[in-house]
């Protein structure tokens, strides 16, 4: 598939802000709702992340004006309700946000529901590309997991440094953003195995597309067209498939080693704010690379009709 | 509401003999022609003329190569288009509501009025059947050419999909899957006519009918059909023949 900038920024930044929301809505369970200079850079964050990774995605559209009809179709489209459900976490997240800062009551309740609304989100962010059977390493329940622990992952990281800025320490928030770190590529690890093993062996053939299959094998004789068209743009991506390995491994080191030294060094007591605002911004550049292989790698269905089988 | 219907009164769809079809592709020219000027935005070409033109169809023929375990390969040219499946995909995942399933006929369609051109249809779609347009930005699929099936200003010979219409060797067919009775329903049945990618659960309308099997292992001497007849001269004919030769 072909890695749109614009989708890449929308579910690493929105995936970030949203994770963020969580980590500033969760704490307010025990009575640790954010305040003061906190509450400020927390909030302006989050909305500057999750809005502006929305914003991002309508750049993807042919008719971005019309955007706002995307929330009409909550019922059957996953699309939708991810615009649905980023509208109400921001609305939500808004209210919470005014009562940390001014001090109205109600967090409690508010920061717990944000919390879940944000992860909410997330899922649903998840489901546009997992719903997909024409898109065998979408289709899984590895994509909503990983999406999932790497929003977490970034909402924990960006927490750590903020409240290391900007409150008494970063607190638990470096270990746990570690753990998460941890789970978060461990799964991503498993999703790429397991993509690798449906690449071998796709779920739609040429012999399955074509019906063809009970006369023998079969192959891409002559295409219909002799230039590109929209369906070789979009969907006959191949150009990383070769440096795949190489983006791997630097997505790990740069998102995943890098940030999981950096917060066990912040926890440590080394120079918390600079070692977790270090690690913020490596686990970022790691997601922008893994989300980048997460469509560059990801082979359609359609592209069955266009295999010629040449070595 | 993007819902798909429960169910349909008709299964309007087109029946592909692929032991028929020639590869003119003239049935791609033709749905372009009708389609440019019919239904929804035209279908826009970019750089026509130039090094590198792109241009939105509703309807491509790919031609594959089939090998069997023995024997030679054989070519079969395939047209492609929407399958108007019953259990679409592309029309779910829409959030706008553009695209629908008719409940009346079952045709699938895009009102390109609330088209937000998100593609997230064609990436929905396991075939390739909808294209953006390049100029206009929202997402175009074959229609079946609902504006002609129930033309009433058309004559009646016309009121059928424009690239069954067109085609001339006659692989094309159009009309009512629902129907158990229809004749391409019969003619389903009676050439085992297929589903394309079953294994995605999209349950096609439109049916493709397999290439026959070819008649027989033996090589049939084509050459013994050329040779001219001739018979042997009679009466003064074979006189002259018989003394000619001997001069």
């Amino acid at each position: 598939m072909h890695p749109a900038t614009s989708i890449i920024v929308f579910t690493v930044c929105s995936g970030a802000g949203f994770g963020l929301l969580f980590a500033l809505g969760l704490p307010a369970l025990w009575g640790d709702a954010p305040s003061g200079a906190l509450a400020w850079a927390g909030f302006i964050l989050a909305f500057a992340l999750s809005v502006g990774g929305l914003m991002s995605s309508t750049f993807h559209l042919g008719h971005p004006e019309r955007a706002w009809r995307a929330f009409s179709q909550w019922r059957s489209s996953w699309l939708s309700r991810e615009g649905v459900l980023a509208v109400v976490t921001l609305g939500l997240a808004g209210f919470y946000a005014l009562a940390c800062i001014i001090g109205l009551p109600g967090a409690a309740i508010l920061g717990p529901l944000t919390a879940v609304m944000s992860l909410l989100t997330v899922y649903a962010t998840s489901m546009i590309y997992a719903q997909l059977k024409t898109v065998d390493r979408w289709h899984t329940l590895l994509t909503p997991l990983c999406f999932l622990a790497f929003a977490t992952a970034s909402g924990e990281i960006i927490v750590g440094a903020l409240r290391a800025a900007f409150a008494d320490g970063p607190g638990i928030w470096p270990l746990t953003a570690a753990l998460s770190i941890f789970i978060a590529w461990t799964l991503k690890q498993r999703a790429w195995r397991q993509g690798d093993a449906r690449a071998v062996a796709p779920v739609s053939t040429t012999e399955s597309a074509t019906g063809l299959g009970f006369l023998g094998s079969v192959r891409l004789f002559e295409a219909p067209h002799t230039g590109p068209n929209y369906l070789l743009n979009e969907m006959g991506f191949t150009v990383a498939r070769r440096h795949a390995e190489k983006l791997r491994f630097f997505a790990v080191l740069v998102g995943g080693f890098l940030p999981m030294i950096l917060t066990l060094m912040a926890s440590s007591g080394l120079a918390p704010t600079v070692t977790l605002v270090l690690g913020s911004v490596a686990l970022l550049a790691g997601l922008f690379i893994e989300r980048w292989l997460f469509f560059a790698e990801a082979r359609h269905s359609v592209m069955a009709y266009y295999d010629r089988r040449t070595a | 509401m993007t819902d798909l219907p429960r169910a349909t009164d008709k299964k309007l769809g087109l029946v592909i003999d692929l032991d028929t079809c020639v590869g003119c592709h003239a049935c791609v020219i033709s749905c372009k022609e009708w389609n440019t000027g019919g239904y929804g935005a035209p279908l826009s070409d970019r750089d026509a003329y130039g090094a590198e033109p792109v241009g939105a169809f509703l309807n491509r023929v790919h031609t594959f190569e089939v090998t069997p375990e023995e024997g030679p390969a054989m070519n079969v040219h395939f047209p492609k288009s929407c399958l108007h499946c019953e259990d679409a995909p592309c029309v779910t995942v829409c959030p706008t509501g553009a695209s629908f399933k008719r409940s009346a006929d079952g045709i699938v369609l895009v009102d390109e009025s609330i088209c937000i051109g998100c593609g997230l249809c064609a990436w929905a779609c396991p075939y390739g059947a909808r294209e953006m347009d390049p100029s206009e930005h929202v997402m175009k699929k074959c229609t079946l050419c609902v504006d002609r099936i129930y033309n009433d200003n058309l004559a009646e010979e016309d009121r059928i999909p424009s690239c069954v219409r067109t085609c001339p060797a006659g692989a094309r067919h159009f009309g009512d899957l629902g129907d158990p009775m229809s004749d391409i329903s019969l003619l389903v049945a009676a050439r085992d006519g297929m589903d394309l990618m079953p294994e995605q659960g999209t349950k096609p309308v439109n049916k493709y009918l397999p290439p026959r099997p070819k008649v027989g292992d033996e090589q049939v001497d084509l050459a013994a059909f050329c040779e001219t007849p001739h018979a042997e001269p009679q009466g003064f004919f074979a006189w002259v023949d018989r003394m000619l030769e001997k001069v």
